[in-house]
């Protein structure tokens, strides 16, 4: 027996290592093209030994681009400020709305109700470009078409339903009894809902709010078509890096790792949440 | 002791539209003086728990009234109704150890924490829970998440204490223990409860009245003792009951002197009239069908009695209980003795009129039991 399960462990150290590399790879990869110039980037054969240089930082904090052309004003880092503003922005408005509605959905089955939480998901199925184009109408009638306030109101299509659908999930594996048991000890429904129905959603919460941070964060056609430069997010500002002159690999590396960084701190802070979330009930205290 | 704690008028409970869903208490009529203890006793499904969530205040009143202390509740939300409630499902507050979720009940009385202390030791002494104090809900057994919802319910002091289920998950022993300690603690403080359970054993020991619910209908609500004398209808004197009455359909004959039964098989109970009352007997002699009911340690052997075959005879340490075919049914007797009769042996079997219940054939309400009319 003992055999086996030593070689069943190496067998599994073997397998999870070969994930790891497939999947860690290109981030790996990604992370040394940051520190190199479009030279060695492109130098056949490729070498991870070169001489680390952070011009591609420089540039991207300066938001000056040198090319072979000439010097480009790229607008990088107020991409990344747009991406934080309006993801952060979508999300809280998002769970503000969508976290009480979702309770009222868990709780409440009233007419009509599996109707209009359906709808709210059918908004996910709708292909973006497809609601674009009228969209760009009414906002441009509306005043809306390249505001903050427009963007973070077309974002709502990605996060409501993914926050609705996840916490109502949540709220409907908390027994209504735990929440009666609070009422009929004396305290209103408001109550109860900030004090017994939150806090054991919580984590169901923080995992939604972290998906719905991911996909906003994510979203390129609704700004792409909706905004411009200066309100777009990081994944339509990357398009600058394809210039006249060719292609800046190093400049795009060093702008994916500043672009993923905030998502990536945001997930391993939010993990315990997470994992949390997974087991409520099984082991508390 | 008179002063009234509850008065339901006229409730019903539809679960979807009113008139159209599912019908789930029928006209419910009940009234509960202060200090009584209140049985809910029926099957799964009977109507038992809506009736009890409705008082509570979580299930809305489809018609009629509920009243507590003489003021309309039913439209009232559960905060102001000053009930306590122990679940069937526990309920405890997860992140809360169980000595949080019991003093928490008294967390609204801000009563002061030496106070609360003393009556929390109290609870767990009296539920036996004293070593779980520390714990989380989650690592504890469902017998003792019970018996802690059980305390946070009974710890607190209000006009009406909703028990639901309260000991469906305990042991028998510790159950029949905390029967008994429950109702010395609810007695003593003269508080009030109604509690919901299928286990009649559990209904007689707690309830000053039991009241039997079937199909969202109120069957009766009297004291035990007048439930297993006097069975309202057909239903109650079969739900209630271990091992439940025997029950035969009859035909009814009878000359001025004597009255006849004729069950199947050719069987014929023939009685004096005089063994039964005036009135009894003008009330049977309208009907030309009847449900004969007798319990079971009413049944008596006899020598010259109807013949019946055993086919069943099992000493259960303090009872010997004995099934016999009988008028092409079953008819069961319990004895005190260690009875042995053989499997196939032809017995005598005599039913005394004066332990006889007789219901209408039609509608199985009550009759007669015994002597009297009902």
């Amino acid at each position: 027996m003992e055999t086996t399960s030593t070689l069943e462990k190496t067998l599994r150290l073997i397998a999870l290592t070969l994930v790891v590399i497939f999947f860690m790879f290109p981030i790996f990869w990604i992370f040394l093209m940051s520190f190199q110039t479009n030279e060695t980037i492109l130098a056949i054969p490729p070498s991870v030994i070169f001489t680390p240089t952070l011009s591609n930082y420089a540039a991207l904090i300066t938001g000056k681009l040198t090319t072979a052309a000439g010097t480009l004003d790229i607008a990088f880092m107020r991409n990344l400020g747009n991406s934080i503003f309006l993801s952060v922005t979508s999300v809280a408005l998002a769970l503000v709305l969508g976290v009480p509605a979702a309770y009222a959905f868990a709780r409440h089955k009233f007419k009509g109700s599996e109707d209009i939480a359906f709808t709210l998901l059918s908004f996910r199925f709708a292909p973006p470009l497809l609601v674009l184009l009228p969209l760009t109408q009414y906002f441009q009638w509306l005043g809306l078409s390249d505001t903050y306030f427009g963007l973070i109101w077309v974002y709502q299509l990605i996060c409501l339903p993914l926050i609705l659908w996840i916490v109502r999930g949540y709220f409907e594996d908390i027994s209504a009894d735990v929440e009666y048991a609070y009422r009929i000890a004396g305290h209103s429904w408001f109550a109860t809902f900030r004090k017994i129905a939150l806090p054991l959603a919580g984590p169901g919460i923080a995992a939604a709010g972290l998906l719905a941070f991911i996909f906003a964060w994510n979203n390129f056609v609704f700004a792409l078509v909706l905004a411009s430069a200066d309100k777009q997010p990081v994944t339509v500002g990357a398009l600058a890096f394809v210039t006249s002159s060719g292609i800046q690999y190093g400049q795009i590396a060093s702008a994916i790792v500043l672009s993923v960084t905030p998502t990536l701190a945001l997930a391993l802070y939010a993990q315990r949440y997470l994992v949390e979330g997974l087991s409520l009930g099984a082991v508390k205290g | 002791m008179s002063e009234t704690a509850l008065f339901i008028k006229g409730v019903d409970k539809f679960y979807g539209p009113i008139d159209h869903g599912v019908h789930a208490v029928k006209q419910l009529n009940m009234d509960v003086k202060k200090g009584e203890i209140i049985a809910l006793l029926g099957s799964s499904g009977c109507g038992k728990t809506s009736t009890l969530r409705m008082i509570a205040g979580f299930e809305a009143v489809s018609r009629g009234t509920i009243a507590m202390k003489g003021r309309e509740v039913q439209t009232f939300a559960p905060v102001k109704r000053n009930v306590a409630m122990a679940f069937e499902g526990y309920s405890l507050y997860p992140p809360l150890t169980v000595r949080e979720n019991i003093a928490f009940a008294l967390k609204a009385s801000k009563l002061s924490q030496s106070i609360v202390d003393e009556k929390v030791a109290n609870i767990a002494k009296l539920l036996e829970i004293e070593d779980i104090m520390g714990r989380y809900p989650s690592s504890i057994s469902g017998g003792q998440q019970q018996r802690a919802s059980l305390g946070r319910a009974l710890i607190r002091n209000a006009d009406l204490h909703l028990l639901d289920e309260p000991m469906g998950q305990l042991e028998p022993q510790l159950r029949a223990l905390l029967r008994g300690r429950i109702k010395h603690f609810i007695k003593e403080r003269g508080l009030t409860a109604i509690l919901v359970t299928h286990d009649q054993t559990e209904a007689n020991a707690l309830a000053d009245r039991i009241a039997v619910m079937e199909g969202g209908v109120l069957q009766q609500f009297d004291t035990p003792q007048m439930i297993k004398e006097r069975p309202a209808n057909l239903f109650t004197g079969t739900f209630v009951g271990e091992p439940p009455m025997n029950v035969f359909s009859a035909g009814i004959s009878g000359t001025g002197d004597t009255v006849s039964f004729g069950l199947n098989e050719g069987v014929k109970l023939d009685y004096k009239a005089s063994d039964f009352s005036h009135e009894v007997r003008a009330e049977l002699m309208k009907r030309s069908k009847v449900v004969l009911g007798i319990r079971p340690y009413a049944v008596r052997r006899s020598e010259g009695g109807v013949g019946a075959k055993v086919a069943v005879n099992q000493w259960l340490g303090d009872q010997t209980h004995i099934a016999t075919d009988f008028a092409g049914g079953t008819m069961v007797l319990v004895e005190h003795d260690r009875t042995n009769l053989a499997i196939g042996e032809n017995v005598g079997i005599r039913l005394d009129p004066s332990s006889l219940h007789v219901f209408d054939g039609e509608s199985g309400r009550a009759i007669s039991h015994g002597q009297e009319l009902a």
